[in-house]
């Protein structure tokens, strides 16, 4: 039998099920992945990962519009995880988000959910889908 | 959020009493940092020793906080960084912005 999981998530677009998100992820992870040498980090990496792109959909895509919704795929392969979230929101240009800047005499409070998403994934690409969009990470597991 | 400030001395304490620090609850640090700022305190202190989880606007909210306080001749200064936090302060190269103490008390003797 192919060893593949899917979980499928809908929630509103408010930032209070941040939480529930990143912890369902996280176990999941500790649960299913064959993993990396460290799998704590890696589980603890997904909540991170969820929470940002959560995040991203809500505040960027869906424009903080609390009626609106998220819909978050998270499967889990033998060789690969694969998370997207939908927005049904106006959308970004992903390439357009320049790097956060490290130097101190510069530093930005916001701008690093991506670059944090880029670090700790594979790839990352935001493209349209289902007449929304959709924000597609992805993570080689072996 | 489950927030608690005390004064030692000149230095203000905020313990963020809080597993996580997000999106969700940042804002409310944000407005206790500004507060305190108001206020007319320029050494601060933020205790992360409960939190387990920090994304970037909880990131977000300590770097507006350093600038803040390096705009009034201030600082804050962190303590008690749990492994996964500090893991987002090193993904982010804030480690080398801040100051990070294993404790509060260490946190306070360096002033």
């Amino acid at each position: 039998m192919k060893n593949e999981i899917e979980i499928l998530i809908r929630v509103p677009n408010q930032t209070r099920y941040l939480s529930l998100i990143g912890s369902i992820g996280e176990n999941m992870a500790r649960e299913l992945c064959r993993l990396p040498d460290d799998r704590e980090s890696f589980a603890i990496n997904l909540n991170v990962v969820l929470t940002e792109a959560m995040v991203n959909a809500i505040k960027h895509a869906n424009a903080a519009d609390p009626d609106k919704e998220v819909q978050i795929r998270i499967s889990i392969s033998d060789k690969e995880l694969d998370i997207r979230v939908y927005d049904n929101g106006q959308g970004f240009d992903l390439n357009s988000i320049p790097n956060p800047s490290f130097d101190t005499n510069s530093l930005e409070d916001k701008g690093r959910g991506i670059f944090i998403i880029r670090a700790l994934m594979d790839s990352v690409v935001y493209r349209k889908s289902k007449g929304g969009n959709v924000l597609e990470m992805k993570k080689i597991l072996r | 959020m489950n927030l608690k400030t005390e004064a030692f001395g000149k230095q203000m304490v905020i313990f963020v009493r809080e597993e996580r620090l997000d999106a969700h609850n940042s804002e409310e640090l944000k407005t206790e940092l500004n507060r305190l700022f108001a206020g007319g305190s320029k050494e601060l202190i933020v205790d992360l020793k409960d939190v387990r989880f920090i994304d970037s606007s909880g990131l977000g909210v300590l770097v507006s906080g350093f600038k803040n306080a390096s705009s009034r001749q201030g600082s804050i200064k962190l303590s008690g960084l749990q492994t996964q936090v500090k893991s987002m302060f090193e993904l982010t190269r804030l480690h080398r912005v801040f100051d990070i103490f294993q404790t509060v008390d260490d946190a306070l003797e360096s002033y």
